[in-house]
């Protein structure tokens, strides 16, 4: 999964704090944001999120369940677990040549992790191919 | 904060290792107390699985950051989700005093 919310949840307008919100896992907000928000076919949507067509089709009709209930009755949602690793961005440093990556995503990279340069450049391509290899080492 | 570099040896001029599983030494290098640790690496001939196993020893040690010549394709997604910061060097040329010092900057 590429892209954790940057929020916990969704809350309604004008409703009191109640103590049974709709819990989403992550991989259902993703199931979301990729058909409806990114608008991929269900067969490209599956391979991003590393799961079969079947599999996806299932998380997808149990995310919308679950933001109907909370539409229809006024819930809130709140996002949590659920079986995702989150991919990390990574970053060249132009000053030590070395790369790293960011596990910490809210936070702004503005200095290399190792020699504290300010001179860092985002990597845009599929980071499979620095230092990571598929042998297994 | 703990930084683990992969070291080809017991001693700060030792060089890099560029494999993280199978390197020879780990350096658990702690910047507040700028205390160095050399742990051989128990797994170093092991046949499978030598980069899980070291993620798991690293991990027990409290690290936050790993210094190397190379991640294999299984601890990407194990250290993500760990949370540890992989930091990729493609210099077999610098000792660990040099990666010390670069961290110090």
């Amino acid at each position: 999964m590429n892209n954790p919310p940057h929020f916990r949840g969704f809350k309604p307008i004008g409703m009191p704090e109640e103590n049974h919100p709709v819990v989403m896992n992550y991989e259902e907000y993703e199931a979301i944001r990729l058909s409806d928000s990114v608008l991929l076919g269900q067969v490209k949507a599956a391979q991003a999120m590393g799961v079969s067509r079947p599999t996806f089709a299932r998380i997808y009709e149990s995310a919308r369940r679950k933001v109907a209930q909370a539409f229809a009755e006024g819930k809130s949602i709140v996002f949590e677990g659920g079986k995702v690793y989150f991919d990390s961005e990574w970053y060249s440093c132009k000053n030590c040549s070395c790369w790293f990556n960011h596990p910490a995503k809210e936070d702004k990279v503005t200095e290399c992790a190792l020699c504290g340069s300010s001179d860092v450049e985002q990597y845009k391509e599929d980071s499979q191919q620095i230092g990571i290899t598929d042998k297994d080492c | 904060m703990k930084v683990c570099i992969t070291s080809s040896g017991n001693s700060p001029d030792s060089k890099l290792d560029n494999r993280f599983g199978r390197c020879s030494y780990f350096v658990i290098y702690d910047t507040v107390t700028l205390g160095m640790e050399f742990l051989p690496n128990p797994y170093k001939e092991i046949e499978e699985g030598a980069g899980t196993a070291s993620v798991q020893l690293i991990a027990s040690r409290g690290v936050s950051k790993i210094v190397s010549g190379e991640f294999g394709i299984k601890i990407k997604p194990l250290l993500d989700s760990l949370k540890i910061q992989m930091i990729v060097l493609k210099n077999e040329e610098k000792s660990i005093q040099d990666i010390v010092d670069m961290l110090n900057h």
